[in-house]
């Protein structure tokens, strides 16, 4: 389980992560969801270690990752996988490298194996004969596809998804997200998934997370949040202009 | 009023004396990873291909002419003494010891430095050192150390390069177009040209290999946001190499001389 509590975060005088406390639980998928500019990416980056809170707690696993050392912090990513919101493949190697990249750096196995384990990621997100094309060959969709296939690769045990779907079409978007969930029945890891597909996200994760002003609003089931009383997350919801949210 | 002005002094000195620190624990940092885990082979042959083979023709170009103009100004400044056949001393001791190590140096940062800085710095705006982190790999060995040992082998084999081309350039022009006798041209630089004068040469380029790679590689990786950023970082890396390069020179002339 990953737990954060208390957790402050200010940019300059730009306060973004307010007292905010959330548990993930194991094994499931959780969506952070909230209007653009809140700051859920940055809540994704304390996940993982990439950015540090300017005070409270972040647990994995009931391990605290706060001003750990960089070899201690490496051993709590290990367990993590990661699909970025602009994917951030290595654009000077093809996508055979770039999925090759953590089985190569991570583990012992022959070239052989590799090969066999990075084709069998590719087809598992429905891609073929595209190992040799590099990423700026690629459409948005399958950039996307690849970026997932090297964070699944090494089998982690959580996975980050940030925005995994922004800028595709609506039937790219539909399969991204089968293939998430496809991808955690086959593997059950635990992941999270910062999102802003409304009403989409809904059929996908298992738990949702509202974040707003540098807090949770509401956390509960995909039918809680739907059927949610809280002005805000009604308003954010429905996509309505008139509510305690002002985005113009 | 006052207030202002000692609130704004304190906050540049903060800023600064936290940006020195920052800068030199990155070079403390990339030596410990140097001698940790220095990265692979093949991207430390890769980055040698481009710091240093990619640079030789610009080398070759530098050189060749400086050590021709080397050649016309030795020759007028030494006809006047009468000295027309020290040329060959002049020239090789003016490139050994200081154009050099200083030129190919400058020219490398031009080069390697800026494009050094572009790349760590699109990596960095482009998540993918992040995506480096959070496979727990170390960017430093994959984009940081094979570069400095990269630029530490390249630097002095370039710097002998360009001190070769450059004396026959000098060569050139004083002996075939001013007809300065050939074997006093020779002669008279390898009775001049002693083992300290080639040391101080190899030593300033190897430790100008470190500065390029020091603030190319430092400033891509804390490149600010966007295109905007990249450029900023790419433009002030080419600026704080040659003016380092130029600095640590004269410390080193003033400990080597």
């Amino acid at each position: 389980m990953i737990s954060m509590r208390n957790v402050h975060k200010s940019f300059g005088s730009q306060k973004v992560l307010d007292d905010l406390c959330l548990d993930i639980p194991e094994g499931k998928i959780t969506a952070i969801i909230g209007p653009s500019g809140e700051g859920k990416s940055v809540l994704l980056k304390h996940l993982i270690g990439l950015l540090q809170p300017d005070s409270g707690q972040v647990d994995v696993d009931g391990e605290s990752i706060i001003g750990l050392r960089r070899s201690q912090l490496n051993r709590i990513r290990e367990k993590f996988g990661m699909l970025f919101q602009n994917v951030a493949l290595f654009d000077s190697m093809t996508c055979f490298e770039n999925v090759a990249f953590p089985l190569q750096e991570k583990t012992k196995l022959s070239k052989d194996e590799i090969r066999r384990r990075v084709l069998s990621a590719l087809e598992d997100v429905g891609l073929k004969n595209i190992e040799s094309k590099f990423p700026d060959e690629l459409s948005g969709g399958m950039k996307k596809r690849v970026g997932l296939a090297r964070a699944v690769v090494l089998n982690p045990k959580i996975i980050l998804f940030d925005e995994p779907t922004t800028g595709l079409d609506p039937i790219i978007k539909r399969a991204i997200h089968q293939l998430i969930k496809d991808t955690h029945e086959k593997f059950g890891f635990t992941a999270v998934i910062v999102s802003h597909e409304i009403p989409d996200i809904f059929d996908v994760a298992q738990n949702v997370a509202m974040l707003y002003r540098g807090k949770i609003l509401q956390h509960g089931s995909p039918s809680e949040i739907k059927n949610s009383n809280h002005p805000a997350v009604r308003q954010f919801i429905s996509g309505s202009l008139d509510g305690p949210i002002h985005m113009i | 009023m006052g207030n202002c002005v000692v609130q704004a002094l304190g906050r540049v000195t903060i800023g600064t004396v936290r940006d020195l620190g920052k800068t030199g624990w990155f070079l403390l940092y990339s030596f410990y990873m140097i001698v940790r885990r220095p990265g692979s082979p093949v991207q430390i042959l890769k980055q040698m291909r481009f710091i240093g083979t990619k640079s030789l023709f610009v080398i070759v170009l530098t050189a060749a002419f400086t050590g021709m103009v080397l050649g016309l100004q030795g020759y007028y400044t030494l006809a006047k003494f009468g000295s027309e056949g020290m040329l060959g001393t002049a020239v090789a001791l003016s490139l050994i010891r200081e154009l050099g190590p200083v030129l190919a140096a400058l020219m490398v940062t031009g080069r390697a430095g800026s494009a050094i800085t572009a790349e760590i710095g699109i990596m960095r705006i482009s998540e993918q050192i992040d995506a480096l982190e959070t496979m727990a790999l170390d960017p430093f060995k994959y984009l940081v150390t094979p570069k400095f040992i990269a630029a530490m082998i390249s630097l002095p084999l370039l710097c002998a390069i360009f001190d070769v081309v450059g004396i026959y350039g000098g060569w050139l022009v004083g002996v075939k177009l001013l007809g300065v006798n050939p074997g006093a041209y020779f002669y008279e630089m390898e009775k001049s040209v002693v083992w300290r004068d080639v040391y101080s040469g190899v030593v300033k380029s190897f430790s100008f290999g470190v500065i390029i790679a020091w603030i190319g590689c430092y400033k891509g990786y804390y490149a600010g946001h966007g295109a905007e950023g990249v450029s900023r970082a790419t433009t002030e890396s080419v600026v704080l190499t040659s003016v380092l390069i130029l600095v640590w020179d004269y410390f080193l002339t003033s400990v080597l001389l």
